[in-house]
């Protein structure tokens, strides 16, 4: 069998040679995934794998109107309904999901506030009678109208920043340029739909799961259930990917399972389908930005004055924090004198929207990105020209009150990027309207939790000695294809000083690994590698030289913990929600190459561009993989991924009419990475994950603005708009 | 390896249980995974008295999956994608989309690709199968096993068992694939985590090694 399992260096010349400045045997080098030839050849165990004989099969009865209350339910006569378990409203303990708040109800309680609100859960050992058994169920509703709208409904969350006199600035200001720039809704389309699979034994809960953040399932259901700590263990299973799609979703599902198994005694299996997994989940947020700023003639910026406002459907979810993070993006890499920052989050009648790679960056950073293109045009400048005269620098202040205490090395990027995709002959040779374009985009992306959050999450991370003579890690951070179960151990086998195959990766279950915080916000690598690296430094230390296979048969398992330490200097003050939003930043500068179908308008990404600082690379071909994949999703949102809402739920919740990129249309993607170590990332990294969804939207939407000589300010940009 | 897995499920609710007692934990070969809190010996999926008039009888046929003729009991309208993964414990195949849209499940049918979710079993008796299980342990496939590994074509690697299955029977048509070729004979196959340019390089790589055999 090739290669078994064991870790082997890949050996791809270009992406091998990434200096980490120093002498490090493990961290920077392609080392190929544990897990791969497993996943390769289908023997890796996702949830739906898992067999269960004598199982129940769960399916969820959803609402079919978005707002009013439930009238009447009627199980129709001819179904001996005795021999199915049914769960609603009264079963759950607790009937509520507990995310940031706990608003939203595990079962409808009798008021509807969207479509494909569960509102009962029916289980049976066969599929099939499910299936008919849950069409036999009829609704009668009591209808109430909606909204649909952002602004038009309650405020959820609000947030509000101002730095500098931005009133004088922009009443003295020689230019005064504005704009509104709107994204749609996106669709996850994690290959892998959500699933669980749950039993009770003696009081204890079990669920095996797809997810990102074990300890988020864990408490949810704590909490709906009224259960002790130890009385639940959540277990990751293989996951077909997340995206934050199973960040805060999971714990919906894993609490519907939970409760079918208690009343039922079974085991059960609760997996969707592609199209209840579509209709029902999370989204990304769908915005709308008004950017005002002022600037000199020169272009030199002087102000922002920067509204945010974005949907977040029925329930709070993570709608707060997404507001957060999309608000402390939205000024750009660039120095502003002064700024006013005003962000709201709104109620509707849609399913919540939640967490997608990015996390309200995208949407912000397209609005301040499409902007300043179409302010360098307006001032009648390359769009390069006027990024590089206002890239900010190390001592700047972001509009935050953030002093800069890294070197963002902007220019040096934008320069990298520029000559990599030939802009300025292109740029030149290409006339407006002729059918291509080429255009960019300049970005950063915060690392970690915003503000105070990596202090209140107070991360663990534990390492162990094992028998054969090696470590274990441990940690609740889950490997979802990004890597984490080839990075840590690359980490850890530094720290230690021993040899990476002999280091393995614990999956995580709740029972054994310490919660080291969600498998989100581009932490994973950076921060949580981080704590990785300092136990094994402390357990190196205690070890102090011994060998570990006599030391574990001596003394058994040594084991170090070690919980996050805030860094010095950094402060953040929630109230005012000013302060240093995050330890460090990656920076990115993408240039996008499109063309544009003269008949069809079907617009195509030839080439898109990415010189990348994410601070030290620990592996540099799965550090590719997440630039080329989070590209590929930035270039589905911006061309292709249209969500078409209609009373706020998705209607075209299937593979066959959301079309996310194939690989015919895939673009060549060319990523160069330019690091400079952060010194509280693990080896000097920062994040990477999130960061490559920020900026192909903007720098496509520019691009094919420039191919057909049109102004289109929003995206998806679908060939029927520019038809017109 | 499945053995670990197995004892890894069965330990997480041992952990779980207060007890610390496993009831109903035993049976499960080599190749299944099997939760605790069930009753030894109950069949799967038994029939429900009084439900009969909802499902047609079962069938027994005999599939050729991997080179071994499998017999199982299915009803007639049973896809190939769900009597591979439920009754033969082939999970390698995968449910994607469920709709012929996104070649998750694809297999080798007399050596051509076909999308399982969209085939009934029935149809296939007398025809060889072969899953990703089947091409990851046939030696002749074994350079194409090798290459998505080493250009880290799965990331999740939800999808990648059907692409390495599409690939196959790509280099078995065409020895030597332009990579426009490549392309587009993997078109019908989608990838969220967006590796497509490795999977390109990786069947590109194994074709120039010398192929598949
Ligand atoms: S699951 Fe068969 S093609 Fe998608
Ligand atoms: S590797 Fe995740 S969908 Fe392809």
């Amino acid at each position: 069998m090739p290669m078994s399992g064991e870790f082997k260096e890949k050996i791809l010349a270009p992406l091998m040679s990434i200096s980490t400045g120093k002498d490090l045997k493990f961290v920077g080098k392609s080392i190929l995934r544990k897990e791969g030839i497993d996943k390769v050849t289908g023997r890796a165990r996702y949830v739906d794998d898992v067999k269960t004989p004598g199982a129940l099969y769960g399916k969820t009865l959803r609402s079919s109107i978005a707002c009013g209350r439930i009238k009447k339910i009627s199980f129709a006569p001819n179904i001996p309904w005795d021999q199915f378990t049914i769960v609603d409203a009264r079963d759950v303990p607790y009937n509520r999901v507990l995310q940031i708040e706990s608003d939203q109800p595990v079962l409808c309680d009798g008021v509807v506030l969207h479509r494909e609100e569960p509102i009962l859960l029916i289980a049976h050992e066969d599929p099939g009678l499910v299936e008919t058994a849950i069409r036999s169920i009829t609704v009668e509703y009591e209808r109430e109208p909606g909204i649909f709208n952002i602004g038009e409904g309650r405020i959820l969350k609000q947030y509000d920043i101002e730095e500098g006199d931005w009133k004088k600035e922009f009443a003295a200001a020689e230019v005064v340029f504005e704009g509104e720039y709107k994204t749609g809704a996106q669709e996850h389309v994690y290959i892998e739909t959500n699933g669980f699979i749950a039993c009770w034994e003696d009081e204890c809960l079990t669920v095996h799961g797809s997810m990102q953040c074990p300890y988020y399932v864990h408490k949810a259901l704590k909490y709906a259930f009224k259960l002790q700590d130890d009385q639940i263990n959540v277990v990751q299973m293989t996951t077909g990917g997340g995206f934050g799609g199973k960040e805060d979703f999971p714990s919906v599902l894993a609490i519907h399972a939970a409760l079918l198994a208690k009343k039922s005694g079974r085991t059960v299996r609760l997996i969707y389908d592609r199209a209840e997994d579509m209709a029902s989940s999370t989204k990304r947020h769908p915005s709308i930005s008004k950017v005002r700023t002022a600037c000199t003639k020169d272009g030199i910026l002087r102000a922002i004055d920067f509204s945010f406002h974005i949907d977040g459907g029925a329930y709070i979810t993570l709608s707060p924090v997404v507001l957060s993070r999309g608000i402390v993006h939205a000024f750009g890499p660039y120095k502003w004198p002064a700024a006013k920052l005003h962000a709201q989050c709104f109620f509707t009648n849609s399913p919540p929207y939640g967490a997608f790679r990015g996390f309200g960056a995208p949407q912000s950073l397209f609005a301040i990105e499409a902007h300043m293109t179409a302010l360098a045009n307006h001032l009648g400048m390359d769009p390069a020209e006027l990024r590089r005269r206002n890239f900010i620098h190390r001592g700047d202040t972001m509009p935050t009150g953030q002093v800069v205490d890294e070197d963002p090395n902007m220019e040096a990027l934008l320069d990298r990027a520029l000559e990599l995709s030939d802009y300025k002959t292109k740029r030149a040779r290409w006339k407006r309207g002729g059918g291509k374009g080429i255009s960019l985009s300049t970005f950063m992306h915060g690392t970690g939790f915003t503000g105070s959050g990596e202090v209140y999450l107070a991360s663990r991370v534990g390492i162990a000695t094992t028998k054969d003579g090696g470590a274990e890690v441990r940690v609740s951070s889950t490997e979802i294809g990004q890597g984490t179960e080839t990075v840590f151990p690359q980490i850890a086998a530094e720290a230690l000083g021993i040899d990476i195959s002999k280091v393995s990766f614990r999956r995580p279950e709740t029972k054994v690994v310490p919660n080291s915080g969600p498998t989100v916000a581009s932490r994973t690598c950076s921060v949580v590698g981080k704590l990785v690296e300092r136990a094994a430094g402390k357990l190196k230390q205690r070890l102090a030289g011994a060998d570990i296979r006599q030391h574990y048969a001596q003394h058994g398992e040594a084991y170090e913990e070690v919980e996050y330490v805030p860094r010095p200097g950094l402060v953040w003050d929630d109230d005012k929600y000013k302060g240093s939003a995050y330890g460090a930043y990656s920076w990115c500068v993408n240039v996008a190459e499109v063309t544009v179908d003269p008949v069809t308008a079907m617009p195509r990404v030839d080439t898109l561009t990415a010189t990348v600082d994410v601070g030290t690379i620990i592996n540099p071909v799965l550090a590719h993989g997440q630039m080329e994949g989070g590209i590929a999703q930035g270039i589905g949102w911006a061309t292709c991924e249209n969500v078409v809402l209609k009373e706020g739920l998705m209607e075209n919740h299937h593979l066959t009419n959301y079309v996310i990129p194939t690989s015919a249309d895939a673009a060549r993607i060319v990523v160069e990475f330019m690091p400079s170590p952060y010194s509280e990332g693990a080896f000097g990294s920062k994040g990477v994950g999130e960061l490559p969804m920020d900026g192909p939207g903007p720098a496509i939407v520019s691009a094919l603005n420039d191919a057909m000589e049109a102004k289109f300010t929003h995206l998806p940009l679908l060939p029927e708009e520019m038809l017109k | 390896m499945h053995d670990d897995e197995q004892s890894d499920v069965q330990q997480a609710a041992f952990r779980t249980s207060r007890r610390g007692f496993l009831k109903g934990v035993g049976i499960a070969s080599a190749a299944t995974v099997v939760l605790p809190g069930l009753s030894l010996g109950q069949e799967e999926a038994a029939g429900t008295p009084g439900l009969k008039e909802f499902g047609s009888g079962p069938l027994e046929i005999s599939l050729k999956v991997n080179g071994d003729e499998r017999k199982l009991s299915i009803e007639p309208r049973t896809t190939l994608l769900d009597a591979l993964r439920t009754k033969l414990a082939l999970t390698g195949t995968k449910e994607i989309c469920d709709r012929g849209s996104c070649g998750g499940c694809t297999v080798l049918v007399d050596g051509r690709a076909m999308v399982s979710c969209m085939t009934l079993a029935i149809d296939m008796q007398g025809r060889e199968i072969t899953t990703a299980e089947g091409i990851g342990k046939d030696p002749g496939f074994a350079p194409l096993v090798d290459s998505f590994c080493e250009h880290d074509a799965a990331q999740c690697g939800f999808c990648i068992p059907g692409i390495l299955v599409r690939s196959a029977a790509l280099l078995k048509e065409i020895p030597n694939p332009t990579p426009l070729e490549i392309r587009e004979g993997l078109a019908g196959n989608i990838c969220r985590c967006g590796t497509y340019s490795r999977i390109f390089d990786a069947v590109e790589a194994c074709a120039k090694k010398g192929g598949v055999a």
